[in-house]
């Protein structure tokens, strides 16, 4: 038990650290995709809701399922989603667009 | 070590290196759709490992399955609905609502492994304070992002809503949770003390957000959001998964990190936030504006500026909240678009808080097609300005107040956009009123500085009709 506890709090810790150090560089025009794919990140609680699932043997068992998988799914599948529509929408200019409109001083 | 163990925690580091290779991924916008992409094909990876470890593991009821389905597709039907379906203004809110229901999933875990435990010997410590903790910060989260995205979505009012004594029932609640979750740990398996834990720390959660102005919100949703990544990492350990424990301090530290900046960027403290009562977001400021001499003030027109931009070589848009509020991102950008056919260089200078969250600007000019490398960071637009003819703020005050470069005054400090040192100014706004921080904003009186008063919307639509007058098409 108290190695499981050790091996796991380890991963938290180290995880915690390249979080900071993966998230720090990211640029301010990127804050809100950023923040929203952090945000479905957290959608993983999904699997929390499996293993609910898995351990439910009662009705307050299967109601606590049922809220826990509802609330992560809304939480992951709209979270990506959202996040996806965002980033697409960040497009380079295009090239064919600058041969017809010449970027030269009138 | 089973088999099953085995396969299982190889598929979860392969999730969380997904998750990692995902996030470092969207620090650049070239790669950053590709990068939340990798991150989702993280999460299948990790759900497909947790439902085959479940079943394999434990195996479980019909009826337990046919609860988690039925509550995937419900809650899952709604999440893409409403992402498929928002308006960009509306990001902000969204994203706190996705994080309020993964606050709830995770106290909802929490609750189901400590009271699905079977009766016999009592929870380990290794698992117990897990539960609490994962109660207490989940309910907070839930609540108190629900009670943020009202406040952004306009349901719940934006000014600070403090009443007296608040602070001691504040205290009071936080103690009653926290002695509720203390005697739930040391009692056996009592469920009535979980749960006033929980409900202590909704209410707990109300509390918190109310007494916050409507424009600090998005800095609380950021916090919420990190205390989510905790929560979620508390349920890992609740329920012994790894894939959750990674996951969830990945987030707890993303967004403790954009919390930080947020608020910098706003030249606040993360503390004096919390602590709420400042930022009204609505409310007529408490000092200047009002009264405010119009004496020095250069008025022009759309006509005016429509000329000035037509012969200008170098503009700069400077794009602000009020922008954002009459959502007139697409009539900057059909501006923009005319002036740069004309042979005009058009570029945005975008602050790092400019919209309702930091970099939310960004996705509203995205989504009015501008191409990203048309947005200047604070930096790279900074350099750019003494090179422009022309600097039209739309809808932006404190961002570009030049007294923020001396000490003494409540944006003192704070990163700026230097647009008073572009050649000319036009500053486009509804009044002279002060910004968030409520302070006057001498670049308005600036003798280079021209106010064309009219909203955001009805502004750049009069000036591109004008331009179209100057300029043939």
């Amino acid at each position: 038990m108290i190695q499981t506890l050790f091996g796991n709090l380890a991963i938290f810790v180290l995880s915690l650290l390249v979080g900071f150090e993966v998230i720090s560089k990211i640029p301010s025009t990127l804050h809100t995709p950023m923040m929203s794919a952090a945000n479905a990140i957290h959608g993983v609680v999904v699997a929390g809701a499996i293993i609910t699932a898995s351990l439910a043997h009662s009705p307050t068992g299967y109601a606590l399922t049922f809220v826990a998988g509802a609330l992560a799914a809304a939480n992951v599948f709209g979270g990506y989603t959202v996040t996806d529509r965002m980033l697409k929408m960040f497009t380079r200019p295009e090239p064919t667009e600058d041969r017809t409109h010449p970027q030269s001083p009138s | 070590m089973s088999t099953l163990a085995f396969v299982t925690g190889l598929a979860y580091l392969l999730a969380a290196t997904l998750f990692v290779v995902g996030l470092h991924r969207m620090r650049a916008p070239a790669t950053a759709r590709r990068g939340n992409l990798v991150s989702a094909g993280g999460m299948v990876v990790a759900v497909a490992a947790t439902v085959v470890f479940a079943l394999v593991d434990s195996g479980g009821t019909l009826w337990g399955w046919l609860a988690l389905v039925l509550g995937l597709i419900a809650g899952g039907s709604y999440g893409v609905l409403r992402a498929r379906r928002v308006k960009m203004t509306d990001i902000p809110q969204l994203v706190s609502l996705f994080n309020a229901v993964g606050g709830g999933a995770a106290a909802a875990v929490a609750v189901a492994a400590f009271a699905l435990h079977p009766s016999g010997p009592p929870l380990s410590a290794t698992v117990s304070i897990p539960i609490v903790l994962d109660v207490l910060i989940g309910s907070v989260t839930f609540s108190g992002s629900l009670i943020a995205a009202g406040k952004l979505q306009g349901i719940v009012p934006g000014r600070p809503l403090t009443f007296r004594g608040s602070r001691l029932v504040n205290i009071t609640v936080v103690t009653i949770a926290l002695a509720a979750g203390v005697l739930a740990l040391l009692s056996t398996h009592n469920l009535a003390l979980l749960m006033a834990e929980l409900v202590a720390a909704l209410v707990f959660g109300v509390l918190m957000v109310l007494p916050i102005g409507g424009a600090d919100a998005p800095v609380v949703v950021s916090l919420l959001n990190a205390l989510t990544g905790l929560a979620v990492a508390m349920a890992g350990f609740a329920v012994d998964n790894q894939a959750m424990i990674i996951a969830g301090a990945l987030v707890g530290a993303a967004g403790t990190v954009l919390t930080l900046q947020m608020a910098q960027a706003m030249n606040r403290s993360v503390m004096s936030i919390i602590l709420g009562g400042f930022g009204t977001g609505d409310a007529p400021a408490p000092t200047g504006g009002q009264g405010q001499d119009l004496t020095n003030v250069r008025t022009v027109t759309a006509d005016d500026l429509a000329i000035q931009l037509a012969y200008a070589q170098h503009v700069m848009i400077v794009p602000g909240y009020g922008l954002a509020a009459a959502q007139a991102q697409h009539e900057v950008a059909e501006l923009a678009k005319l002036l740069t056919d004309h042979g005009v260089d058009v570029k945005y200078a975008i602050h790092p808080v400019a919209g309702r969250m930091p970099g939310h600007m960004n996705v509203l000019l995205a989504e009015a097609n501008v191409p990203y490398t048309e947005m200047l960071q604070l930096d790279e637009a900074n350099d750019a300005f003494p090179n422009c003819d022309i600097a039209l703020v739309v809808g932006a005050n404190d961002v570009t107040n030049p007294d923020a470069r001396k000490p003494g005054n409540a944006v003192s400090g704070m990163p700026i956009l230097d647009v008073d040192r572009a050649r000319s100014v036009v500053v486009l706004k509804r009044s002279m009123s002060p910004g968030y921080a409520g302070i006057t904003n001498p670049l308005f009186t600036d003798p280079k500085t021209g106010m064309f008063f009219a909203d955001a919307k009805q502004g750049l639509s009069d000036t591109i009709a004008a331009v179209k007058e100057y300029v043939p098409a």
